[in-house]
């Protein structure tokens, strides 16, 4: 509806970067070499849970070609707080000791030393050299015998952050956080129906195809040149200036292009330990992670426990909401627990509220950002809560969850007021759409649920310059990670008035545009946007001062229109219009190069909600289930190119899809990772899923000149509980636990039989 | 250790390279012929993001000894397009968003040009099991499958 009035924003041009990426010119993490580089590489813990009383190195450095060894000494301490690096809240004494074990070796997989080495095969053999006296301590793997008394102890100066009294036990509960809004009994003493279920999700990767890699080059004289496969370029330069005591000028970093990313590339791991390799050796050095390293010691999101209680009268209106999340962070502290707390209710407008969330360490990896963190892992035990609620009333879905939609005005349990949002509208396209009006086919069961995600702003800077033939580069500092180029170009071009194809979108490396937050939180064509039309509104004021000269007018004498300079009306005089190429001709003779730029920490990004409908059939002898047709409805805001909004919306579905039937981290007894590459952890392939309906829903985001709404988390939120919601119907076997395998749904099949015979 | 010789056809060129016995072919792609089209993902023959053809087989580089290639005809993502003119199915992979980061986009390419190579005429499911080896974490496949079947279609209409 939004793009009826406007030229290129809403269609769908070939992105800037597409050829290079169709022909394998693209050049992404492990393609970048230098001259005499290093070859780096990680020696990892194989156990759990291990003291590390030494570590001898001295043979390794004595194999022929081994340029450099590292091992924590060689990385200064860090203090215990919380600071700012990149932007990024952090704390530093955990970063260095994921980066590299210092103490302890606190999950299987955490790197305990690395080394340089001429050639990859030396190097592997210098890893074999290395020799590392543990005393293997008792682990602890699950979110709920971690928070147990006389669990194993991570670490021993961890106390429960948000505790009243405060406690001084060591403990692995971090945090506890607490939301309320009304009063939850009076809610519940209203209520005619209240269901409560224990729910459990498995932790699971991002899974991102390309492995992390980076190439690290530090001269003698101090300076440091990076290229890293990193959703934030200037995180990395914060965390490797903090972590190594380098001045951020004196660090340069490029993001290569990136191959999937969805949050777990917004954290450092090779990097400060490819500089410090360098620095030793002399040679730039070049790590590139295997994919086993990939699972066991990237981080993924967090797996938990979850209890929910929902209370509804009659008539179908939620009048009380409770839910206690426990979400393992891995061997530090900070899970995505505070977004899950404050996204579980947030799809709706209910009066008495309380959440209460806990972070646990536990002796996994620590985990990293994963597409609208937390939020899935809540949506799936409330979302199906919802269902329970919606079968006990014999309520249709989505009419329930209309008649407790958020709007305009609807107070959250966290505490902001929603603006416009378009919760009503995208339950009201789902219920209108193709599929939902579509009667289920005999053999298959359908299921509904929402998602919600707050999409993020922060900083941007942004840079526009015309070349002397008029055309114009468009620079910002985001990685590309799923066409955000196009987006760019599409929103400068609406804003200049001239063609999609007149604007060459770039992304600068650290030391050649002002300062960029990661690409992540969905915020990228929502702030850097706002960043890049604002540089270009720059430009424009530069450009109407520059015809006013030729004019020997006013500045504010000359309006810009459709890409050209004009005079305000006729009382300025009789000129003709000025085009980009003839003002830029002249810039020698009017002040010189025309540039404009921006730099803004963006507010108000626009928050999303998804209804996503899923239509499967289940195998009841082996509990494999297909997703026979799949629909996903979502406020977009304004979708700036349409093809890369729908493929937002498909991708999300698809790892929900993975999330909800296979994916999960398995642990042996002894604590080690038993499925760490794709065979086992298995993601979903082409045959296992049907094409993604989408419905894009377009409420304009008032925050936004092109009402730019993040776009990319929310459609990882509600796939779990959808499928869920569809298997209960199918089975009448409510699955509460992540993933719902073949192994696990056939075995409460099975648990069903003796039942179902009996009737 | 001594290097083995092999003589091999790239692309179509002629091309002669030094490996070691262990080293996979995907290995001597990147790191000694600097053909770094052909993508890592796993190592393990899981992901698809190194397919080669090997005469006119779809394999995965990943999987096969650089010493293979010896006498043999290797097509690369390098050597899809002619000149300066893209294959169809490149340039519909662009034109229908079928590739968001990009990473397992040349895999899919030569994976897809492979399938249309023997089958000129398959069906969404023929392209859904014919790519099943090939991973994409970005696009959930719908774009992907729908420029394969619209390039199959196109071929088809230009030989008939």
């Amino acid at each position: 509806m939004s793009s009826q009035h406007y030229k290129w924003i809403g269609t769908r041009p070939n992105r800037p970067d597409g050829a290079d990426k169709v022909t394998g010119r693209a050049r992404f993490g492990a393609d970048f070499n230098m001259p005499g580089q290093l070859v780096g590489k990680v020696l990892r813990s194989p156990h759990a849970h291990a003291r590390i009383k030494s570590i001898d190195t001295s043979k390794a450095e004595a194999l022929h070609g081994v340029k450099a060894v590292v091992t924590a000494k060689d990385f200064p301490e860090q203090p215990n707080q919380i600071v700012p690096a990149g932007e990024m809240q952090a704390n530093l004494r955990d970063v260095t000791r994921n980066v590299m074990a210092r103490e302890k070796a606190l999950y299987d997989g955490h790197a305990v030393a690395a080394v340089a080495a001429t050639t990859s095969e030396i190097a592997s053999e210098a890893l074999a050299l290395i020799k590392v006296d543990y005393e293997v301590l008792p682990h602890v793997i699950d979110v709920d015998d971690a928070m147990k008394d006389g669990a194993p102890i991570l670490h021993d100066h961890l106390r429960t952050d948000g505790l009243t009294p405060p406690s001084d036990k060591p403990t692995n509960i971090a945090k506890r956080l607490e939301f309320v809004k009304g009063d939850i009994a009076a809610g519940l003493a209203k209520a005619d129906v209240v269901i409560e279920r224990e729910y459990k999700t498995a932790a699971v990767h991002q899974g991102y195809i390309e492995p992390h890699a980076t190439l690290a080059s530090a001269t003698e004289d101090g300076q440091v040149q990076v290229w890293s496969t990193t959703q934030g370029h200037f995180q990395v330069r914060g965390f490797c200036s903090r972590l190594l005591n380098i001045e951020t000028s004196q660090i340069r970093v490029t993001a290569t292009e990136i191959g999937g990313g969805f949050g777990g590339k917004t954290v450092v791991y090779l990097e400060p330990v490819a500089i410090r390799l360098s620095q030793k050796s002399g040679k730039p050095v070049k790590m590139v992670m295997e994919r086993s390293e990939v699972f066991r010691a990237s981080g993924p999101t967090s797996g938990g426990t979850l209890r929910v209680k929902i209370g509804a009268t009659r008539d179908g209106r939620i009048v009380a909401a409770d839910t206690t999340i426990a979400l393992q962070s891995g061997a530090f502290p900070g899970s995505p627990v505070g977004p899950a707390c404050m996204c579980s209710f947030a799809c709706y407008d209910i009066d008495n509220i309380k959440v209460i969330g806990f972070d646990v360490v536990s002796n996994r990896p620590k985990v990293a950002a994963y597409r609208a963190p937390g939020a899935p892992i809540a949506a799936w035990a409330v979302e199906s809560t919802i269902d329970l609620v919606a079968e006990a009333l014999r309520m249709d879905p989505i009419d329930l969850r209309l008649k407790n939609a958020a709007r305009k005005g609807t107070k959250t349990h966290y505490g902001p007021t929603f603006n416009t949002i378009g919760m009503v509208e995208t339950l009201e396209a789902a219920k209108n759409s193709p599929h939902y009006k579509t009667p289920v086919k005999p053999g298959h069961a359908r299921g509904v649920a929402a998602g919600f995600w707050f999409n993020v702003g922060a900083d941007s800077s942004a840079a526009a310059h015309v070349g002397e033939d008029g055309t114009v580069t468009v620079i910002s500092g985001n990685p590309d990670i799923g066409g955000s180029r196009a987006s760019l170009a599409l929103m400068a071009a609406e804003t200049l008035g001239v063609d999609y194809d007149k604007v060459r979108p770039v992304i600068a490396d650290t030391s050649s545009i002002g300062f960029n937050f990661v690409t992540g939180g969905s915020r990228v064509t929502f702030a850097t946007g706002l960043a890049v039309v604002n540089a270009v509104r720059d430009m424009i004021e530069n450009l109407k001062g520059r015809a006013a000269k030729i004019w020997e007018v006013e500045p504010d004498a000359v309006i810009w229109e459709n890409g050209y300079a004009k005079p305000a009306s006729s009382n300025v005089g009789k000129f003709e219009p000025l085009s980009l190429a003839q003002l830029a001709a002249q810039a020698g003779k009017t002040g010189g190069p025309i540039n404009g730029h921006a730099q803004l920490n963006a507010q108000g990004a626009g928050p999303g909600f998804g209804v996503h409908i899923v239509d499967l059939s289940v195998d009841r002898d082996t509990g494999i289930v297909t997703v026979e047709r799949y629909t996903a409805a979502q406020d977009v805001g304004t979708a700036i190119h349409p093809s890369y909004v729908e493929g937002q919306l498909q991708g999300g579905v698809a790892q929900g899809v993975g999330w909800a039937l296979n994916e999960e981290y398995i642990y042996d007894a002894k604590g080690r990772l038993q499925n760490a590459g794709f065979l086992d952890y298995r993601m979903p392939v082409a045959s296992d899923l049907p094409m993604i309906e989408t419905v894009l829903v377009e409420v304009p985001n008032p925050s936004h000149p092109y009402g730019v709404r993040g776009v990319g988390e929310v459609p990882i939120v509600p796939p779990m509980a959808a499928i869920g919601n569809a298997i209960a119907r199918a089975t009448e076997v409510r699955m509460l636990d992540l993933p719902m395998s073949p192994p696990r749904l056939s075995a409460a099949l099975d648990a069903m039989a003796p039942k179902r015979a009996a009737e | 250790m001594s290097k083995l010789h092999v003589t091999t056809t790239i692309n179509g060129e002629p091309t002669e390279f030094l490996c070691d016995a262990r080293e996979t072919m995907l290995d001597v792609l990147r790191d000694r012929l600097g053909l770094t089209g052909t993508k890592e993902g796993c190592g393990s023959g899981d992901c698809g993001a190194c397919s080669i053809t090997v005469d006119g087989r779809l394999v995965c580089a990943c999987l096969m000894f650089g010493a293979e290639a010896e006498g043999s005809q290797i097509g690369t993502i390098e050597g899809l397009a002619e000149g300066e003119k893209l294959h169809p199915l490149q340039k519909r992979f662009i034109e229908l968003a079928a590739l968001q980061c990009g990473i397992c986009t040349p895999g899919f390419l030569v994976a897809a040009k492979a399938l249309l190579d023997r089958n000129k005429n398959p069906t969404e499911t023929e392209v859904r099991y014919w790519l099943a080896g090939n991973l994409c974490r970005c696009t959930g496949y719908d774009k992907i499958i729908r420029a394969v079947m619209d390039v199959a279609a196109e071929l088809r209409g230009a030989t008939r």
